[in-house]
């Protein structure tokens, strides 16, 4: 069971609404799937981002994957343990691993959001 | 996160830089049914495959096996190959890369009329046990003398109860080991016994990825990164696999020989780089600033502890020790030449 406080992204990310932030990260899917992680850069805070525009990248043993925003706004802060300690994202995705928090600038959120059910569906189809 | 797609098991059972360690240092496991396998039958079929081949394969006695390129006339590569000649079977067996299977079967049928390719793939499965504990697993499952199997020795013998099964010391990896074609109705049952009987010494399945890394390790070449349709074998470091012998002809003889005696223009090295990023295929490699070849291949190796990786470069920037520079999706990163191959194991007395 993936918590069900946020949303997901058909790209693996899940975006959390707290008072006026969204807090992002990947999912346990993605880690997954890319398997060891080797390398995290993440866009710097204060930095303007588009709705899904990759706000960083990730890295691992076999793979390179873009970290797409699922909304858009002000990066106001960046987990700045996790580049040094990819563990944390590892194991803890959806708590000590978040990536990024957006102010958003709009309203508007990614066309691509899904609930936490809708996310599962998918996965079962992957 | 996108580009997920493309990957089905095996790729890796575990982490991936775990798997690499237990083929180093126990043994590893590898399903590798997609390998092409094919059987080359008729009289002439070994004549037949030395005229299509780099490497003089019609002298290759029985009980040995044979690496070689399969080259167009230009001296590009289409495939890299293992035939093997075991005592045990009347002709000559082939194995090739999973994705130039049909393409290397036209290829030879076109050119050697007389000799029948018959595609086995479905027929007949390959595993691989390779590590320094290989021998010591399979000697119990099988009645032959593995010990004096040599590297690149080839036989057929009886496997967990199969008779005629072809055993060969080859791998892929760096390390001592077997590669076994058993039937492929039996595949599943070879491998759950092979890995029950095998789990006491630390055999491991190992899937694709850690194969990948342990074979970039040991300075083996990938076709789609090493070697591919633009790249010649001399380039790529594969001299050892092209025979020039008098009076030998083969496809792509007459190019390669200008290479040869000319010396080729671009090379592949090794690298070693202190940047945790990996270079992966294709990125530019840059000498001053200036584009100068690209990567073949990258990885984390854990055997060297630092991120290693192949590209092709001007001969001329090819010696160990020269400084370069490959451009990670927009940053620059130092790379050292450094002889190939990253890791060579300790050969034991036996």
């Amino acid at each position: 069971m993936r918590p069900r406080d946020r949303q997901y992204t058909a790209t693996h990310e899940w975006a959390k609404s707290e008072a006026d932030l969204v807090t992002v990260g990947i999912t346990d899917f993605a880690v997954e799937r890319l398997g060891d992680l080797t390398f995290l850069k993440l866009l710097k805070p204060s930095t303007t981002i588009g709705c899904d525009e990759p706000f960083g990248e990730i890295e691992s043993v076999k793979a390179v994957a873009e970290l797409y925003a699922p909304v858009a706004g002000t990066i106001v802060e960046v987990n700045e343990a996790a580049p040094d300690a990819l563990d944390l994202v590892a194991q803890d995705p959806f708590e000590a691993g978040w990536l990024v928090r957006i102010r958003p600038s709009s309203p508007q959120r990614s066309a691509k959001l899904l609930s936490a059910e809708e996310y599962e569906k998918t996965l079962e189809s992957a | 996160m996108v580009e997920f797609a493309g990957w089905r098991m095996p790729v890796q059972y575990g982490p991936i830089l775990e798997e690499v360690r237990v083929v180093r240092e126990r043994a590893g496991l590898f399903d590798l049914c997609h390998m092409g396998r094919i059987r080359a039958e008729g009289e002439n079929s070994l004549e037949d495959l030395d005229r299509l081949v780099t490497n003089e394969v019609r002298t290759l006695p029985a009980g040995r096996a044979r690496y070689a390129l399969l080259c167009k006339e230009s001296g590009g590569v289409l495939d890299d190959l293992i035939v093997y000649r075991s005592a045990g079977a009347r002709d000559p067996f082939v194995v090739v890369n999973a994705s130039n299977l049909s393409r290397d079967l036209a290829w030879m049928r076109e050119r050697a009329p007389g000799t029948r390719f018959v595609d086995l793939t479905d027929e007949v499965a390959m595993l691989a046990v390779q590590g320094p504990e290989a021998q010591s697993i399979l000697d119990p499952l099988t009645d032959l003398d593995l010990a004096a199997l040599r590297y690149f020795g080839c036989a057929h013998g009886r496997l967990l109860g199969l008779e005629g099964v072809l055993f060969a010391r080859t791998g892929y990896t760096g390390e001592d080991g077997f590669e076994v074609f058993p039937p492929a109705r039996e595949a599943e049952r070879v491998w759950e016994e092979i890995l029950r009987s095998g789990n006491a010494k630390g055999l491991r399945p190992i899937g694709l990825g850690a194969r990948d890394t342990l074979r970039l390790e040991a300075g083996l070449p990938l076709y789609g990164h090493e070697i591919d349709e633009s790249t010649n074998p001399l380039e790529a470091g594969l001299g050892f696999a092209v025979r020039f012998a008098p009076g030998r002809e083969f496809v792509g003889r007459a190019a390669l020989e200008a290479v040869a005696s000319g010396g080729p223009e671009r090379r592949v090295v090794g690298f070693r780089t202190p940047s945790k990023r990996i270079p992966r295929q294709g990125y530019p490699v840059l000498e001053g600033g200036t584009p100068v070849g690209r990567v073949c291949s990258g990885g984390l190796s854990p055997t060297v502890g630092s991120t290693i990786g192949t590209a092709i470069v001007p001969a001329s920037l090819a010696d160990p020790g020269t400084s370069l520079e490959v451009d990670v999706r927009g940053e620059r990163h130092p790379i050292e030449v450094v002889p190939l191959p990253f890791f060579h194991r300790r050969r034991s007395s036996a």
